[in-house]
């Protein structure tokens, strides 16, 4: 009989609603074997051409059936630098898994948890990189998120002396601030980090480019080339009535005070965050599902997830939007919030919102929601979260007048070098394409290394005179 | 780690300091402001910078200890280190000859006006600074500002100290004089910028006012700080702290800043008890 796809044990969802401790907890050593053993090893692992950072997927799974775990390790650390990143919070099912070969038959091979399993093996140190040769240049990398990472430890692999500056007091992006430690413990991406930084990476927290120091005291500085992933972090509202009532967050405050700044363990730490009772989440992608997940831990009796569209159009992975509605998360489909109400006294107390049907296909391909006329009504709220979306962080574009930006402040950039319009400036992950996902955010660091080694190749090799 | 090099108590709820951070001392303005986070469990709290010393690479932060951040910070000694800190953040303040321009402060704000008073004057205005505080022990860097500006008036709440009353009786005064300034700046409690504000608003003097909303980040990443002004929604941190003060709601931005008041006084009660213990270093 054919093994069936293993599945990870998970927190009951009772329990995990009361604490911020991870819900899956990966695979045992014999689930992994037994897994692993599903793989066809096909000879030309469709799998492969899914992966943005082109993990040798067969290989690693081969080591893992072998029971090499540090072998299977070693394999990831080959071409992805965060891979118990990417084995938690990657959306496999459309990438790697959705072309398995044995997807064709509904069961691909867990790739994603593997990755996680192998990942996390804890055995011997893995051998430190090959000492660079002889030096190279110095390159700057701006924003420690997975495309900063992704292009500081490939640098550094290359024999470049990287720095990265980040403006937070922690590195890791979106990583820290935004995904919740019980979906991504943020013990998990320090230590990530921690290998970034064996390469000899230099990491200086704190430094916001553009305000600290500028572009230029980069290259004056001796920096011949910089890698920009400074991620899209500007959160949009709706522009509203009430939205700026005590009560209303935009995700990234909320999730920042409770990741970052770790309000969920207040007093404690001393940041605060409102602990709403009855929480409405408005959006439908991964970032509303965090919203609504941490509120639930956050003690709220009532929580809903607002969206204009109906389940079929929400961006979040299926796998979020399970565990959410596990969790007792009540969604709200093809609604669309009016107005925030006032309870007298500058505080939340409800939102109005308007049924939506859905008509014509817009621009994405999506059937676009159209109000009903007549069908308002009122949800009960103390807090609501505003999860609709981030745009670029127009901080560093600002103060760089002359860089060409696209679309909505995205830094133009040539999808294959990460080269911007200015010499020896390179771009990439959500500041260059908005917000998207963290393995894009990765292959993006990964070209935009490449394209700056070959600028600085170039740069070095004196012409023939 | 940003070492404090020096630090003066200058009243029983201010003190001054002086921190290593040579990157920020280098490209600071007026107006601009850090953030920073005292410790490991801390907030991360806006301060604005008073002052630099580019040679030694120090900026000066002048702290109202009100809450357990600003305690934390006041209980700092020289020597010891802030662990994080960054800046400088927020638009610099806007400075041009205008020809006459009133400052005008309340509380630490006295602080937070220096560097403000020294630019416009540097810019070659005739810059009055007026500063009030409830009462003379609890004004601040009086020596510093009368420096700095042309002309220095002070208030006190209960008369103790300068002229009896608050700020906007000084500016009142010298509008009724006819020595009507080109300009006005305001920074300090929100009441006080409104009334500053209000009283501009019939005679049509340009009005600046530096909005301190509660922030998380710094960097326009959260939306925090937001305000309104004009009609439309601004992230204080990265298109102010400066507003014109006749466009700004003050009545939302004191109804934003209570949002924590249970939390930060159950945060204050638990701080203080367990400095019972600490008092002994
Ligand atoms: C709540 C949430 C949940 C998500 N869940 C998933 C998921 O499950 N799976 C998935 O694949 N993706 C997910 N995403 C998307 C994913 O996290 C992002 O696409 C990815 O992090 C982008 O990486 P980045 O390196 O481009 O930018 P970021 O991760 O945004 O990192 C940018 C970094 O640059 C720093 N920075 C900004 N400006 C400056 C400056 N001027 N100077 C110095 N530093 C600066 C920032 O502080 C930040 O640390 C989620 C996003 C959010 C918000
Ligand atoms: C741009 C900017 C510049 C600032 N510059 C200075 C400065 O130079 N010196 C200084 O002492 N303070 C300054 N502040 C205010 C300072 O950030 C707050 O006092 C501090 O965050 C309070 O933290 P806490 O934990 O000590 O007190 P909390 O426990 O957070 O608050 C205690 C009390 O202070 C009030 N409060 C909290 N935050 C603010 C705020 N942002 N503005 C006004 N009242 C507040 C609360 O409502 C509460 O009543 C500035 C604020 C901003 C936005
Ligand atoms: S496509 Fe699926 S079965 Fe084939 S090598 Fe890749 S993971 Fe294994
Ligand atoms: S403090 Fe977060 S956006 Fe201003």
């Amino acid at each position: 009989m054919k093994t069936p796809r293993q599945k990870m044990a998970e927190q009951d969802p009772q329990v995990r609603i009361s604490n911020f401790n991870e819900v899956p907890s990966g695979f045992t050593p014999e689930q992994a074997q037994k897994e692993a053993a599903r793989c066809l090893q096909c000879k030309n692992a469709p799998c492969r051409s899914g992966c943005p950072v082109e993990i040798d997927i067969p290989a690693f799974i081969l080591a893992i059936k072998e029971g090499d775990f540090a072998a299977a390790r070693e394999k990831l650390l080959e071409t992805n630098s965060l891979p118990a990143v990417c084995g938690r919070v990657c959306p496999q099912e459309d990438q790697c898994e959705k072309v398995c070969v044995l997807a064709k038959k509904g069961e691909p091979v867990a790739i994603g948890t593997l990755e996680r399993f192998a990942a996390d093996w804890e055995g011997e140190e893995p051998p430190s990189p090959p000492a660079a040769g002889p030096e190279k240049a110095k390159v700057a990398v701006i924003g420690a998120g997975p495309a900063g990472l992704t292009a500081a430890a490939d640098l550094a692999r290359m024999g470049y002396r990287v720095t990265i500056f980040e403006a937070l007091h922690q590195p890791g992006g979106v990583l820290v601030y935004g995904i919740p430690e019980f979906r991504l413990p943020k013990s998990i991406v320090f230590a990530e980090v921690e290998k970034v930084k064996k390469m000899g990476v230099k990491l200086e927290l704190n430094q916001v480019v553009g305000a600290t120091l500028s572009l230029e005291e980069l290259f004056e500085s001796g920096f011949q080339a910089v890698f920009v992933g400074t991620g899209a972090g500007l959160p949009r509202f709706m522009g509203i009535p009430g939205e700026n009532l005590n009560g209303a967050y935009s995700a990234n405050e909320y999730l920042t005070r409770v990741n970052l700044m770790k309000a969920y363990r207040f007093p404690e730490y001393d940041t605060p965050v409102i602990r709403g009772k009855k929480v409405g989440v408005i959006g439908g992608g991964n970032v509303a599902m965090d919203s609504a997940r941490t509120a639930l831990r956050l003690g709220a009796e009532e929580v809903s997830i607002v969206y204009r569209r109906s389940r079929a159009e929400a961006p979040a992975r299926i796998e979020e939007v399970h565990h959410a509605e596990q969790e007792g998360v009540v969604f709200r489909f093809l609604t669309l919030p009016l107005r925030y109400l006032d309870d007298g006294k500058g505080w939340m107390e409800g939102m109005e919102c308007q049924k939506m049907e859905l008509g014509e296909p817009d621009d994405s391909g999506r059937r676009r929601p159209v109000p009903i006329e007549g069908s308002e009504f009122t949800i009960d709220c103390d807090l609501a979260v505003v999860a609709i979306g981030n745009d670029p962080n127009p901080l560093l574009p600002r103060a760089l007048p002359e860089l060409k930006l696209g679309w909505k402040g995205t830094i133009e950039t040539d999808p294959e070098t990460g080269a911007t319009s200015i010499p020896g400036v390179f771009a990439g992950g959500d500041i260059a394409t908005g917000a998207a996902t963290v393995i894009e955010a990765m292959g993006a660091g990964k070209k935009a290394a490449r394209g700056i080694d070959r600028y600085l190749s170039r740069y070095t090799i004196s012409p023939r005179g | 780690m940003y070492r404090i090099v020096e630090k003066n108590r200058l009243t029983p709820e201010a003190v001054f300091l002086r921190v290593e951070a040579p990157r920020i001392a280098r490209r600071r303005k007026a107006g601009q402001f850090v953030v920073l986070r005292v410790d490991e469990q801390g907030e991360r709290i806006p301060l604005t910078i008073v002052g630099s010393d580019p040679e030694a690479g120090t900026v000066t932060l002048v702290v109202q200890e009100v809450g357990t951040s600003t305690r934390k910070l006041g209980r700092l000694k020289a020597g010891e280190a802030i662990l994080d800190l960054t800046g400088p953040l927020g638009h610099p303040t806007e400075v041009k000859k205008w020809g006459r321009v009133a400052c005008l402060a309340g509380g630490i704000g006295t602080a937070e006006v220096l560097p403000v008073v020294e630019a416009v004057r540097a810019a070659g205005n005739t810059t009055l600074a007026i500063v009030g505080a409830r009462s003379r022990e609890l004004l601040i860097l009086e020596e510093e500002m009368r420096a700095a500006a042309d002309g220095l008036y002070i208030t006190t709440d209960d008369g103790s100290y300068g002229r009896h009353g608050v700020v906007t009786d000084v500016l009142l005064a010298l509008i009724n004089d006819g020595a009507v300034p080109d300009r006005v700046y305001a920074i300090g409690p929100v009441p006080m910028m409104k009334a500053v504000a209000d009283l501009t608003r019939p005679y049509n003097i340009p009005t600046v006012v530096s909005l301190n909303a509660l922030m998380v980040d710094g960097t326009g990443m959260c939306g925090c700080c937001r305000v309104t002004v004009g009609g439309e929604t601004k992230f204080t941190c990265v298109e102010g702290p400066d507003f014109d003060g006749h466009q700004v709601d003050f009545a939302e931005l004191v109804q934003r800043q209570k949002i924590y008041l249970g939390q930060e006084k159950s945060s204050l009660e638990k701080f203080e008890e367990s400095c019972g213990g600490c008092r002994i270093r």
